[in-house]
This record gives C-alpha cells, structure tokens and sequence, in this order.
C-alpha cells in the first residue's frame, strides 16, 4: 500500500488531490512498489534501437538504464580490413542524418595523417554542404520530436523541407542519403550547373518556414506545458557527462567547435552560436531553431563566395585522375589502377580530428602503421556521452516526461553502436 | 607545419608554457608533439593522477576513452584519453600502455563520469579491465560473448 492514503474514489477529499499531486511533481517516490518496464527497443524519435530499462514508481522514474548493442555494424572493425578511401562510405552509414558531416570528419583526420592541402572551393563546398546537412538533421529532430509530444502537422512540414535538402544531395552526390560526397583530399564531383540555384531557392524559402514552425509550436500551451523546466541538465552535469552539442549549448556552455577551433576553413564565416541557459528541455528546442537560422546564414556566404578552382588536391598518388585524363595519359591510368588495387600509404602517427555535427562534437581517432589500411579507427559519437546523461535529466521526472527528453537530445543509434 | 618532437625532453623545452605539460612534467614517461597534436605518455599507475593534474591546469572536458591493441607487440594495449580545454581552446592526449597479460588500469570515473561508458565500451571490445569502475559490464556485445571483437586477434568476420 501506498503511504498516502488511497483516495475516496467516490468523493476524492482536497487532501487526496493535493497529495497526489504532489507525488507526480518530483517527490522522490518511496522504494518499496517500484515497477521495471521496458521503453523500446523501437521509438520513433529514437532513430535506430534503443531499450530504457526504467524502474518507476507510479509514473515517476525512479532510475533509468540504457540498454544499447543491437545493431551490431561492427564498423570500427571493418574500417581495419579496408583501403583508406574505401573506409569514406562506411562513415555516411554511422549516422545517417548527417553522412556528410561524418565524411567531413573522417576525411580531415586522413588529411592531417597525409599533411594534404585541401583548395578553398573544396573548403567552401564541403562547409555548405554540412550546413545543409545540419538544417536537414534538424529537421527530422523537430518534426520526430512535436510528433512524440503529439503535433503531427510539424511534422509533415519538416519533412517537407527536408526533401527539398535531399534533392540537393541527390544532384550533387547521386544519393539522398548515403552521400559518401567528400573524398581524402576534396569532394568528389564537381556540382552541377542547377545547383547553385537550387540551393538558392532554398535559403530564399527556408527563414519563412522556420517562422511557420515556430508559429505552430512556440505560443502553443501544449507545447510549453509538456517541455518547459523538463529534463533539466547543469552546466557543470553536462561537462562532466561529455555531453557536447546543442544539449550543452542549451545547458549554458558557450562552446561550438566551428567557432572555437575551426576546421575546413569555418574561421572564414560569420555566424552566431546560440546559448541558452536553461538547461532544459525548451531551451534545446530553442538552440536548435537558432541554430538552423545561423545554418541558413553559412550557407548563403558560402554560396555566395564559392572560388573558383579545383575541387581536390594536387596530388596524383591519391586522388583519383579525372575521366578525361585516364582516357589519354598513361600516368594518369596507372595512378588510377594503383589506388584502387592497392590504396596509398599513409606516414604512420595517430590523430585526432573533431568536427560539430548536428548532435555535438563528433571525433575521428585515426591510428596509422604506415599502410595503406589504417590500424585502428575509432569514433567518439555525441550521442554515445548524451545518452549517459540521461538518466540525471530523467530521474523524478514523470514516464511522460522520459519522452520529451530523448527527443530533445535528438539522439541516433546508429552511432552508438559499434 | 609545426615541427615533429619526439621524447620527454625535446617535447617539454619546446612546449614549456604547454599547461598539460606544466602539469604532467613529474608524471610523463614519453611525449611526441606531431601534426599539432600534444601526446603525453604516463605508466598505468599514475592514470588517474594524471587525469587530476591536467583537470587541475583547465583540462576540463574529456572527450574520449578508446584502445589501441598493437598486438603481437609488446605491451599490447594502449590506452588512449583525448581530453579538452575548453578554456585554452587546446587538447592533449593521454597515453598508458598495458602488457597482455596484466591488462588493467585504474578507472577514471572520479575525475570524469563521463569515462562510464567509454570505459565500459573498451572492456567490452578489448577486454581490458579498469579497476575501480562501478559497473564494469559488457555495454554492446551480450553478456555471454566469448572473446573482444576489436582484438587484432579476433577475426573481422569473426569466429565460426
């Protein structure tokens, strides 16, 4: 029996209400009827499998265990037994909300093992492409996230957007999803002419339709009833859980990698880095809409001060020689032949190269034996380190509430595993 | 490009003012500075010292727990800390390396609780144990697995 007294189903005293009340306001809950269940293995705003193994009282969560391991991609180890530029389509499958960012990241750690010199158009293309990417993670994260809290229309609306990302994507690289578009050493297409205005069109129509998103969600009680003051993280918490991201942004941490220490040529652009303290889970919302709207803004820079030149490094003995080259030059169709059959050996030493993806900090561990194969390659994910915040998020929080919060760390499974 | 150091010595003149090396230099066994990047190398023993000297100079942020197993090699195992200043804008790697067949190292959950799970993670694919961690259990692989899938050793298509 409960402590409080059960109340008259009847005629529920004052007291009754109040205590009850009460009890699903954060009190902790007394231990002895405590019930396991389970939360997934499936859950439309986690992308990929995740099981909660949560004990509750009630409906409060008393304690929290993720319980991860079951798409088993085993990719680290198959990064082992591949060439250097064979390993680049297997990144875009880690996390398939941002391909291109997971290129990017994996790409530069290879370019610092090798010392390559990236050209600025390349630069250029690859940064527009990630903040394009980024927008379009977002998206699915907005639309995945109102559906769980149970605004459909939302959405339907991102998805919208979404597929107007992923026509560019399918123009530039050939895939919508699986992009594998960046090469060590540059990108591996030049774009097609109609590009340029497609993603014009895009950035014209994309501050209108933040606006509408907001329009649906920002004043709605529900929407602020159900995500203001949950799932609160301290700054001090979320530094000392690895949390990195908008989470951390949203907890009070102004730190953004791009911003920070810049890669792929960011220090060139102008853009803020929205911070919220918070700490909860409207502040994330918050972040992350701002964040598209500062995404909107690199984008149209780079679009606007794109350079001419080449899209890859000059260096033979790596890059691929174009079409037209191995039709003519005996050089060119022995590099070709030599680097798909043997890949190129890369000067042994470890790295390190982070980027800021969508979800936080995503970092490439490249460990090189001089080989043409790398010796070890590991991934620091954002998603693995957030997940282990969830449970101070959740605890004393309501079942419902547990929701609310994966949702707002936008969490994907794909990259957890390993 | 910055020049490639390598040894204690060479490493610490060059990078006197480095704040990880400044707090490191009692500790620190070997050092390399290459590609930019600061790697600090400190016997098992001292791990979680290390941990606090560096949290102590603004080292706040750790990043990243993984292995490296250079088998047949000896030691086999070397365990590699990728930790941030968010202050300095700076990283520093820390490095420890285990024989096979004492492969243990100190937890370093109390510096950073965040090392939970990558530790976990390491004793699952690896099967180096940290002493000291409150939940030192496979986290992706079943609890019944025979062998650490990412051991040189251990076949990429794995045993049949």
């Amino acid at each position: 029996m409960s402590p409080i007294a059960a109340p008259d189903m009847l005629n529920p005293g004052v007291e009754d209400v109040v205590a009850d009340t009460e009890r699903h306001q954060g009190v902790p809950p007394p231990q002895d009827q405590t019930m396991v269940i389970n939360m997934g293995p499936q859950h439309p705003s986690t992308h990929g499998v995740l099981r909660l193994v949560l004990e509750i009282d009630g409906e409060s969560v008393v304690s929290l265990a993720p319980d991860i391991g079951y798409l088993h991609t085993g990719i680290e180890k198959t990064c082992e037994a591949k060439f250097y530029q064979q390993v680049v389509p297997l990144t875009d499958r880690i996390d398939y909300l941002c391909p291109m960012t997971n290129n990017l990241a994996y790409c530069l750690a290879v370019e610092k093992l090798l010392g390559l010199e990236i050209p600025e158009r390349a630069q250029y293309l690859r940064v527009l492409l990630n903040e394009l990417t980024r927008i379009q993670s977002h998206l699915v994260w907005l639309g995945t996230h109102a559906m769980d809290i149970g605004a459909l229309t939302v959405f339907l609306y991102c998805f919208r957007e979404r597929e107007d990302i992923l026509r560019i994507f399918e123009n530039v690289a050939g895939q919508r999803m699986m992009t594998s578009y960046f090469r060590i050493g540059g990108v591996s297409l030049e774009p097609p002419l109609d590009f340029y205005k497609q993603v014009q069109e895009f950035l014209n129509i994309m501050p209108d339709r933040i606006k509408q998103y907001e329009n649906l969600l920002t004043g709605n009680p529900i929407w602020m009833g159900r995500l203001k003051g949950i799932g609160y993280l301290s700054a001090e918490d979320a530094i000392a859980l690895g949390v990195t991201g908008p989470p951390l942004r949203a907890s009070g941490v102004d730190w953004d990698l791009r911003r920070d220490m810049p890669y792929s040529g960011y220090e060139k652009f102008k853009f803020n880095v929205p911070v919220s303290n918070d700490g909860d889970v409207w502040a994330r919302y918050v972040v992350r809409m701002d964040e598209m709207r500062e995404s909107v803004k690199i984008c149209q820079q780079a679009l606007d001060g794109l350079p001419e030149g080449r899209i890859v490094a000059d260096a033979p003995k790596i890059i691929l020689p174009d079409r037209e080259q191995m039709k003519t030059q005996m050089e060119a169709l022995i590099h070709h032949f030599k680097i798909v059959t043997e890949g190129f050996g890369v000067p042994a030493g470890e790295v390190y190269q982070a980027v800021e993806s969508p979800r936080g900090e995503m970092g490439y561990y490249v460990v090189s034996d001089g080989t043409a194969k790398p010796y070890r390659v590991h991934m620091r994910n954002p998603s693995y380190a957030t997940l282990q915040a969830l449970e101070t998020m959740c605890k004393g929080r309501l079942l419902a509430d547990v929701v609310a919060v994966i949702g707002s760390i936008d969490i994907v499974l794909g990259e957890i595993d390993r | 490009m910055d020049a490639v150091l390598n040894g204690t010595q060479a490493v610490f003149e060059a990078h006197a003012d480095n704040a990880a090396v400044k707090a490191l230099s009692g500790i620190a066994t070997n050092a390399k500075f290459d590609r930019g990047e600061m790697t600090i190398t400190v016997a098992r023993e001292n791990i979680v010292a290390a941990g606090e000297a560096v949290k102590q100079a603004g080292y706040t942020f750790l990043e990243d727990v993984t292995a490296v197993d250079w088998y047949p090699s000896e030691p086999r195992f070397q365990i590699t800390y990728h930790i941030l200043s968010m202050s300095l804008k700076a990283r520093v790697r820390l490095v420890a390396r285990l024989s096979e067949d004492d492969a243990v190292i100190d937890s370093i959950v109390g510096v950073w609780p965040s090392a939970n799970f990558y530790e976990r993670e390491v004793f699952d694919l690896f099967g180096v144990r940290f002493s000291g961690h409150p939940n030192l259990r496979r986290i992706m692989m079943p609890e019944d697995w025979q062998g650490h899938p990412l051991r040189k050793d251990y076949p990429v298509e794995g045993y049949r």
